[in-house]
Parts: C-alpha cells; sequence; structure tokens
C-alpha cells in the first residue's frame, strides 16, 4: 500500500520541478545548510582577497590561519549546540560567558594552589580532577538555572541575567581579582597549541573513521528504509552525499596535517629529546579542542535526533502545552536542558583557560552573546521549536571567520563589533524572508 | 440504551475544582457506557472543558471520585489517564507543530530500537498504517505538522488516540475547526470507534455539531450540571433551552444546576 502511494506521490511532484530542486529533493539536502556553506565561503574568499588586494598578501585561506580558526571556533562552537536546545524550549541563557568565568577560576585555584599541597605539584591526576571538577560545577550551576526557572517560575532571561552578574562577580572573588597562572602542562594540552594536537598519523585516523561513519550511516539508513518499504533515494543520491562528506572530511585532514610546526617549537622540542630538529617537517594535525568539538557536536546531534530527549526537547518548544498533555514532565526537561547547558559551558571553560594556559576572572566575557548569536545564525528560531546543532556549530564558525578576519586585515576591535553585529541582524532577517517565501 | 444493567465504562462523582474563588465545576456527576457517545454542552465557561480535564490528569480535582470500569481510578496527571485507555482529543492544542505526523502520534509513548534510541522508521510505518485506514489521501508524513490543513492535523490527534487502543475517548470540539467534508469524516469515525465499544465524550457548545452524533447529552452551566437527556427524547430547542436558562425539559432528568420552578 504505501509502496503505491508514495511512489504517486513522488511522481507527482517531480514534474513541475526544475533540475536544482529534483537534485535538492533527491539527495534531502537542507538549503538553509547550502545557504550558510554559501555565507562561510564568501566571508572567507571575501577576506582572503581583500588582502591580496590591499595589503598584497592573502593571509585568510593558508593552513595556519584556518587551523587557528578552528581551534578559536572550539570554545564558542561547544556552547552552541547547548543554547540551541535552550532557546528551541523559548528560554535563553545569558550567564554562560560569566560561568565559563567562575569555573575557569575554580579549576585554575584547584590545580595550581590546592591540589599541589596534597598530590604534589605535577601530579598526573591533577588535570583530571580538575577537569571534573569543573564538569560537576557547570552541571550543578547549570541546574541550579533550571530549576529556578523550571520550578520556582522565574523567567530565564531573569535568573540568566542574574547569573551573569552574579558568576562574574564570584569569579572576582574567588582569587581577588588574581590570574592564576601557569596551569597543569596535561591540562593545557586541552587548549591546543602545537603539542595539543593529534598530529599527522593521529588526523589521518581520525579522518578515516569519520568517513567509515558516513557511510556506514548512509548505509544502514538505507537499510532501514528497505525494511519498511519507503520510497529509497536514488543510488546516485546517496552516492553524490557519501563522496561530498568523505571529500570534505579528507581535504581538512590534509589542510590540518599542511600547518608544520613552527622553528621554535621545533628548536625547543629538539632540545627537551637531545635530537637535532631543524628542517624536520612536523604535523599539527587536528588540534585537541577541535576533537572535542567534533565530539561534543556528535553526541549532541545523536541526543536531538535520536533519542527521546531531543524529541521532547523539539515538541515543547513546537507546542509546550501539547508536550505536557502528551505526558512530557516539561519542568524537569528544563531543568535537565540547563543542566546539559552548564556542563557544556564547563568544557567551554576547560578549553578556554587551558588555551590561555591561565584562569582570569575576565576569562569568557561577552561569550554568551557570541554564542546566542552563533546559535541564531546557525538557523536557531527564538520563537522555539526550531534549530539544529550543525546548524549552530556552522554559526560559531561564521561569527569566528568575521572576527579573526578582521583582526587579519587590521580592522580594529570597534570595526569588528559593527560588522557582526549587522551580519547578525542580517542573518535573522534574510531568515525571517526565506521562511516566509517557503509558506 | 439500556445502560442500567451495564457497568459504566467512566462514572465521575461530585467533582469539583476551584480557581480562586471561582467555582469552575461544582459537584457535578456524569457516567459514560461502552459503545456510547455522550455530548457535554454548555456556554463558554460553564465548565465543560474543566470537567473533562480533570478526566483527562490536566488539571487536579479538589474533590469527588472517578470510576473506571466500576474501580476507583488514581488519575493525578496526563500519563495515569492514558494508562486507564482515556484519551484526550483537544481542540488547539493536539499537536507539536513543529514534528512530524509519526512524531505527534508518538509523542510521549515512542518507539525504541534495542538500543534505546528512537526508532524512527518503526513509527513513521506504524503512523502510515493508522493514518492510512482514518485518512487514505494523507501521504505528508514527512513535514512538520505545522504545515497541514486544519482536518488533516485533526486527523493526526484522532490517529494518535486510537493508536494506542483508547477505550474512552474525550474529543473538545472535535469539528470545529473543519470543513463540512471533514465533519462528515470525522462523523463516521466515530460510528466506527462506536461499534468498537469505544466510549466517546464530545465537548461542545454549539449542539448542531454533536446533535445527530451523540446517544445522550448532559448540560452544564455555571460549574453545575442542568440535566441529562437521551437524544431521541428532546429537541434542538429543549437542549438550547437546557443550555441558556438551565430549564429542564420534562424528558430530561434534572440535576443540581436545573432552574427551579417558581
Amino acid at each position: 500500500m504505501t509502496e503505491t502511494t508514495t511512489t504517486k506521490y513522488g511522481a507527482a511532484k517531480v514534474e513541475h520541478q526544475g533540475a536544482i530542486s529534483r537534485f535538492l529533493e533527491a539527495t534531502e539536502i537542507n538549503t538553509r545548510l547550502l545557504g550558510m556553506l554559501g555565507a562561510l565561503l564568501i566571508i572567507w574568499l571575501g577576506f582572503h582577497f581583500y588582502g591580496e588586494i590591499f595589503i598584497g598578501r592573502g593571509s585568510f585561506l593558508t593552513p595556519r590561519n584556518l587551523w587557528n580558526l578552528s581551534v578559536q571556533t572550539s570554545s564558542i562552537g561547544i556552547m552552541s549546540t547547548g543554547m540551541v536546545l535552550v532557546i528551541i524550549t523559548r528560554n535563553i541563557d545569558l550567564s554562560v560567558g560569566s560561568m565559563i568565568g567562575v569555573i575557569g577560576m575554580a579549576m585554575g585555584l584547584l590545580q595550581v594552589e590546592i591540589l599541589p599541597q596534597y598530590v604534589g605539584l605535577g601530579h598526573w591526576s591533577i588535570w583530571i580532577l580538575a577537569v571534573i571538577t569543573g564538569l560537576v560545577l557547570g552541571t550543578v550551576i547549570g541546574a541550579f538555572h533550571g530549576w529556578l526557572i523550571a520550578y520556582r517560575k522565574i523567567p530565564a532571561f531573569i535568573v540568566t541575567l542574574g547569573g551573569l552578574m552574579v558568576w562574574r562577580g564570584m569569579a572576582f572573588l574567588s582569587a581577588n581579582g588574581r590570574t592564576i597562572s601557569p596551569v597543569d602542562p596535561t591540562f593545557a594540552l586541552l587548549g591546543g597549541g602545537p603539542y595539543g594536537a593529534v598530529g599527522e598519523v593521529g588526523s589521518w585516523i581520525v579522518g578515516i573513521v569519520a568517513c567509515v561513519g558516513v557511510v556506514w550511516m548512509l548505509y544502514s539508513g538505507r537499510q532501514a528504509s528497505k525494511r519498511h518499504d519507503f520510497k529509497l533515494k536514488p543510488m546516485w543520491a546517496e552516492i553524490f552525499i557519501a563522496v561530498v562528506g568523505c571529500g570534505a572530511i579528507i581535504s581538512s585532514v590534509l589542510l590540518v596535517n599542511a600547518y608544520p610546526w613552527p622553528k621554535g617549537i621545533l628548536k625547543a622540542y629538539g632540545r627537551a629529546h637531545d635530537i637535532d630538529m631543524t628542517g624536520v617537517f612536523v604535523s599539527h594535525g587536528f588540534a585537541i579542542p577541535v576533537l572535542i568539538l567534533l565530539a561534543v557536536g556528535i553526541a549532541m546531534t545523536f541526543l536531538m535526533t535520536r533519542m527521546r530527549f531531543g524529541r521532547y526537547v523539539y515538541a515543547i518548544g513546537g507546542n509546550p502545552e501539547a508536550a505536557a498533555l502528551a505526558g512530557i514532565n516539561t519542568r524537569w526537561m528544563t531543568l535537565k536542558i540547563f543542566a546539559l547547558m552548564g556542563m557544556l559551558t564547563s568544557i567551554s571553560a576547560v578549553i578556554a583557560s587551558a588555551r590561555l594556559n591561565s584562569a582570569t576572572n575576565a576569562l569568557g566575557t561577552l561569550d554568551e552573546l557570541y554564542v546566542i548569536a552563533a546559535a541564531v545564525i546557525g538557523g536557531t528560531s527564538l520563537t522555539g521549536g526550531v534549530g539544529t546543532i550543525y546548524g549552530a556549530i556552522l554559526g560559531a564558525l561564521v561569527m569566528q571567520s568575521l572576527l579573526s578576519g578582521m583582526v587579519l586585515i587590521g580592522f580594529d576591535s570597534a570595526i569588528q563589533r559593527v560588522v557582526v553585529g549587522s551580519v547578525l541582524v542580517l542573518a535573522v532577517w534574510i531568515d525571517t524572508v526565506y521562511n516566509s517565501r517557503k509558506n | 440504551m439500556s445502560n442500567t444493567d451495564k457497568i459504566p465504562l467512566i462514572k465521575m462523582t461530585d467533582i469539583s475544582i476551584a480557581f480562586g474563588g471561582i467555582k469552575a465545576v461544582d459537584h457535578v456527576d456524569i457516567d459514560l457506557f461502552p459503545g456510547e457517545v455522550v455530548a457535554v454542552l454548555g456556554h463558554n465557561g460553564a465548565g465543560k472543558s474543566t470537567l473533562i480535564k480533570i478526566l483527562s490528569g490536566a488539571y487536579k480535582r479538589d474533590s469527588g471520585k472517578i470510576f473506571v470500569r466500576g474501580e476507583e481510578a488514581d488519575i493525578n496527571n496526563p500519563r495515569d489517564a492514558k494508562k486507564y485507555g482515556i484519551e484526550t482529543i483537544y481542540q488547539t492544542l493536539a499537536v507539536a507543530d513543529n514534528v512530524d505526523a509519526a512524531a505527534n502520534l508518538y509523542l510521549g509513548r515512542e518507539i525504541l530500537t534495542k538500543i534505546g534510541t528512537l526508532d524512527d522508521t518503526a513509527m513513521e510505518a506504524e503512523a502510515r498504517k493508522v493514518m492510512g485506514r482514518l485518512n487514505p489521501n494523507f501521504q505528508r508524513f514527512k513535514e512538520p505538522v505545522s504545515k497541514l490543513s486544519g482536518g488533516q492535523r485533526q486527523s493526526v490527534a484522532i490517529a494518535r488516540a486510537i493508536l494506542f487502543n483508547a477505550r474512552i475517548l474525550v474529543m473538545d470540539e472535535p469539528t470545529a475547526a473543519l470543513g463540512p467534508q471533514e465533519t462528515e469524516q470525522v462523523g463516521e469515525l466515530i460510528h466506527q470507534l462506536k461499534k468498537d465499544g469505544i466510549g466517546i465524550f464530545l465537548i461542545s457548545h454549539d449542539i448542531h455539531d454533536v446533535f445527530d452524533l451523540a446517544d445522550r447529552i448532559a448540560v452544564m452551566k455555571n460549574g453545575k450540571m442542568v440535566g441529562y437527556a437521551n437524544t431521541k427524547d428532546v429537541t434542538k430547542d429543549e437542549v438550547l433551552g437546557m443550555i441558556i436558562l438551565g430549564k429542564c425539559p420534562p424528558a430530561a432528568i434534572p440535576g443540581p444546576g436545573a432552574m427551579q420552578e417558581a
């Protein structure tokens, strides 16, 4: 029964469609995703050629810059995946930047001033205890926010606006405004840098595993559709997606492997290991924070598309009352969403403080605005119910591209803010126009 | 209907609930038998929707008892009600707009795979079966429900109820948002459900919507029960009198809310 009816439906629709929309329907590629990739491409090419023409040196599309861009995106990207859930359920979290400050300080104090007293300086367990403490603290703060919002019925805007001030103040109070530095050497690897990357072989392993994963996902999706006699995508569409996906993965591996360790690091490494490293080409490979971002992105996408939790998040966002009447415990869900946001914030706090090799009370200032902007540029609707994880990560990449691109061509921070602010408004406007035309 | 010798599917006795100082439902009794359609009528604000939300677990009653098949039921939330086979189709808040039909049918009761993930293909396959029975023209399984017409959304909501073998169905203004053809479809569906022995409460403020469908009517006014009547014993005008004035015709059984004869 399904067989005949679906084909009838498919055939009827195809007749009045052009080649492009037929292609999009067959491959099931989201037009919004295409739009974002297009915008990213324009931004990248624009900065590169602006540099080429006006400065005489295009430095945007170089392995070095793109590698740095990937590291800079990690912290905001990780938090934006959580912000998507918060915004989908019609809430907001303004406190994430300040939470980074207080969690970063807690982890810094723990590994620099407290733990060494008990286990000794440089003990192997220090970074693990610091990270675990950070994760627990972030989750608890997030859960507390969620509890106030869900069970005490204080609007999320107010709770997290309060949090924005309270946690920033606590970050200052925790060490009277001192900067805590340097952090544990193993902990510092989590922030990237030449040592905090997985190298050439490691990157190839990551790339190959990712390619196998892409092919396996396409295959198992096809098998599931076959089992239930659904309409299958044309084989060429599946192959096209596999080729594009694996191609993108392999290009990124080649890119991160094309960025060598700088001379100074080579020399230092040579001295430390008593070998002559002059002229040796050592690849950076994927930076650890980027791999953390990828892992978080995959886990969050899985959570949102394959698990009950994600289904409920969307349902609550679409119609909170219907969700409650369907038996979903919406309050408990809200608490869990904010706790998850807190946990992701603490992962970002680990990366941010590790990258800086210190904890300061100003760490993460204004991050909440960048995170919200990333989620919104990535297609998350502030009216609730709509948003994707990959969109938010791409949104973070767009924002970070703008910021670092403007640094490269010598725009100062005042202009950067003007541009980022304008892009945010523009992105939402384009989205509104696109949606109203689609309906 | 010879209901007297059977055990009612639902018996609600002495139900009361107040919001602030307002008694939205004031000591109301009502019952429902298998294969029977009972229309609960009344003005906006008469308390009919509130009464039914108590049955479906959306509101917690202040006092009174609910019996399902003769046994006292403990209904404190929507999940409890579903456990007793009570499914509710709400007028406006039936569906989560931004997810597709299958996701709506299974909202709160998703089919999971062995490793605990959502089994979307299985849910879509089941959804196609149920919707095929209900509305054979329905094909838009991949689109969010917000893209569907009123009738299609209503059929999603009804499918959602019968998918889980509801024994008691509560429909709040089931045809208010529908065109004539779709209204007819819902009518046919109700006849079919009756044959399966399902008891149905229809909630409406418009007697024309439900008069032909209902076996019995119960009329509420200002939170109180005006009276009950078999549909075949009364005329539409008499029922209107009950709704507007609270005046009980001779063929009806008066309740505590009936106008006292001077």
